[in-house]
């Protein structure tokens, strides 16, 4: 234990002190989540958004449907729709099969304004009121649980991927070789240091954001900290493996660029792949970062527990010992 | 008393390359024994194998009689050509790091005092001298009171006084009664710090010994220095000779009856200089004065 906790305290030492670096990892995401988070506020969206369920002709010639500037969208889950109510996401369900009702958000003005209009195009027939309540989703807390995974990602990948192979290349791995400690030791406090790191900046990141921007978290803060260390661990070993026997900064970084672009665009850090190219989302499976983006969303924005984002965590897990089995089979010192 | 690391027909081979063909040799505990060869002769090559740092191809290495095992690792001290350390490190942290990796270390004062790390203990590694460098690596090598220690080329790139400064390193941690395997370019640092030395070129041994008993067995008697402006010897010049650039060096064993037939010439002694011949003399003797890559 004290060779461990020597080499853990060495390689904290040598990221804390690296003030370059330490600065970066703070301010890359701190710019892109203030930046999206400014570039979508303001007015928001121009249109007003109704989920409509309904079965064939059930809507006749409610007028209400012929209205311009808001967008009537199809729903079959009515469960589905519901929720996206609560998150603002439509501004009114509308219930058109048996007794007409609709749902709108007391919190979301533009539920309030569609009423009114609902009751005047439809003559003062009044239909059932269901009131629902929730926060916003905006963009920016559907996309927080992806930038701070992908800062992970990249802090993991090229903390512990780069680090080893830049060891290797200056003669660091050598000189402990000759030393009697053993590479599952070194490794060991490796993972430790960089996986302590990672999870600290990623929390000082989530507070400090959070209270400038207020985010959503409907799911537990323990849950989503349970997704973010093993989605660290899974990422660190992945970083292992690929600097396990790499001899050079260039080919590391050709590397880890392979492993991290396809992530960053794949992973849905940005955007959704639904609807796009079936293929596409199969791909996006085998990368872990796809699986920590959705449990990470599903817990902050679905309000899931660990039972629900249980398929994720299991194919990070089985990531994690295969990365880093193979990893150490592989490492060696020179 | 078997001899504290013995090799017997170490071998490497690398694609293409014999690096290390047959060397053997034995070092007695308590002597620095020097490794000296031009570039690409093996000799890198065979102290890694002897610090367990490479695998040989064949051979046997043993340390005190016995095949190395994994406590060799802690008995012994290497201090590479050139090594890097971890970033932002101060010199007492590498110290302490390494120290951490060993049972027993020294402790921390011992190893202050005797590489003279006083002035650079809190300064960060990045920021040390060449010469501060080579100190603190020759205390990491030391921090576990090794028996044994290994110093690759540990002076190349320091000036004189920095070069004279860790010699005197080395011979105070010698007379600790440590056993110093050295590889060294350099001739000078050679005769002043070994015992015994070996001149390899092209994977084999191709001398063993003291340098003293080196220098009598290949060169008898002295060198003369003149200007090649003071004499140009005839065919029937009795004594071997070399012409190099502005300088004739003649070889005897016979001083005075040499500067008898050059005084009988008329030649000008003024300019004459007697040397013996030095570990350079019989390196370039042994190994030739093609430039080596």
């Amino acid at each position: 234990m004290k060779i461990f906790f020597a080499l853990f305290k060495a390689r904290n030492r040598e990221y804390l002190r690296d003030r370059g670096t330490l600065a970066w990892n703070f301010a890359f995401p701190l710019l892109v989540i203030f930046g999206f988070a400014l570039g979508f506020s303001g007015a928001g969206r121009q249109i007003y958004k109704v989920g409509v369920v309904q079965s064939t002709g059930a809507a006749g010639e409610m007028a209400f449907l012929k209205t311009e500037y808001v967008q009537f969208i199809p729903v079959t889950d009515i469960k589905q729709a519901l929720e996206k109510v609560r998150h603002h996401q439509f501004d009114m369900v509308l219930d058109l099969n048996g007794p007409k009702r609709y749902w709108v958000n007391e919190t979301n003005p533009k539920g309030y304004v569609l009423e009114r209009i609902l009751w005047g195009s439809e003559g003062g027939v009044r239909y059932g009121k269901e009131v629902l309540t929730g926060r916003e989703i905006r963009y920016i807390d559907w996309l927080l649980p992806g930038l701070l995974g992908m800062n992970m990602m990249f802090s993991c990948l090229f903390g512990v991927g780069y680090v080893i192979v830049r060891y290797r290349k200056g003669g660091i791995l050598r000189r402990f070789k000759v030393t009697p400690i053993h590479a599952g030791q070194f490794i060991t406090a490796q993972v430790a240091s960089r996986w302590v790191l990672v999870l600290a900046t990623t929390s000082i990141l989530f507070v400090g954001t959070d209270l400038i921007l207020d985010f959503v978290v409907y799911g537990s803060l323990l849950n989503l900290a349970f997704v973010f260390a093993l989605g660290t661990l899974c990422m660190i070993s992945l970083g292992l493996l690929i600097a396990s026997r790499t001899q050079n900064e260039e080919l590391a970084g050709g590397l880890l660029n392979l492993g991290t672009i396809p992530m960053m665009f794949l992973s849905e850090v940005w955007f959704s792949l639904e609807g796009s190219n079936p293929w596409l989302a199969k791909l996006a499976q085998i990368l872990p970062l796809t699986h920590i983006v959705h449990a990470a969303r599903e817990v902050m924005v679905e309000g899931a527990g660990l039972w629900d984002v249980m398929p994720d965590m299991v194919v990070l897990g089985a990531m994690t010992l295969v990365f880093t089995a193979m990893g150490a089979w592989l490492f060696r010192w020179e | 008393m078997p001899p504290i690391l013995e090799v017997k027909n170490l071998v490497k081979l690398y694609p293409r390359v014999k690096a290390v063909d047959g060397v053997s040799l034995s070092i007695r505990e308590g002597i620095c024994f020097g490794l000296l060869g031009p570039n690409g002769a093996g000799k890198t090559t065979t102290v890694e194998m002897m610090e367990g740092v490479i695998a040989p191809t064949a051979g046997e290495i043993l340390y005190r009689g016995a095949p190395t095992s994994a406590s060799f690792k802690l008995e012994v001290g290497i201090q590479f050509q050139s090594t890097v350390l971890q970033d932002f490190l101060t010199t007492r942290e590498v110290l302490e790091l390494f120290g951490s990796f060993y049972p027993k270390s020294l402790p921390l004062e011992e190893l202050v005092e005797m590489c003279s790390l006083g002035e650079f203990l809190n300064r960060d590694n990045r920021k040390l001298s060449g010469g501060q460098k080579q100190r603190l690596f020759l205390a990491l090598a030391l921090v576990n009171d090794p028996k044994l220690l290994f110093l690759d080329e540990p002076t190349t790139g320091l000036d004189p006084q920095a070069r004279q400064n860790f010699w005197r390193l080395i011979q105070s941690i010698k007379a600790k009664g440590k056993t110093i395997v050295l590889t060294t370019h350099y001739m000078e640092e050679a005769q002043v710090l070994c015992d015994e030395i070996a001149i390899m070129d092209h994977g084999r041994i191709l001398e063993l010994g003291a340098p003293a008993e080196l220098l009598r067995k290949h060169f008898k008697g002295a060198r003369l220095e003149l200007p090649l402006t003071a004499f140009t010897p005839g065919s029937d010049f009795p004594w071997r000779f070399t012409r190099h650039p502005g300088r004739l060096d003649i070889e005897t064993e016979v001083v005075n009856d040499t500067i008898q037939y050059l005084i009988q010439h008329n030649v000008s002694l003024s300019e004459m200089q007697v040397k013996n011949p030095t570990l350079e003399d019989l390196f370039l003797e042994l190994t030739g004065r093609e430039l080596r890559g």
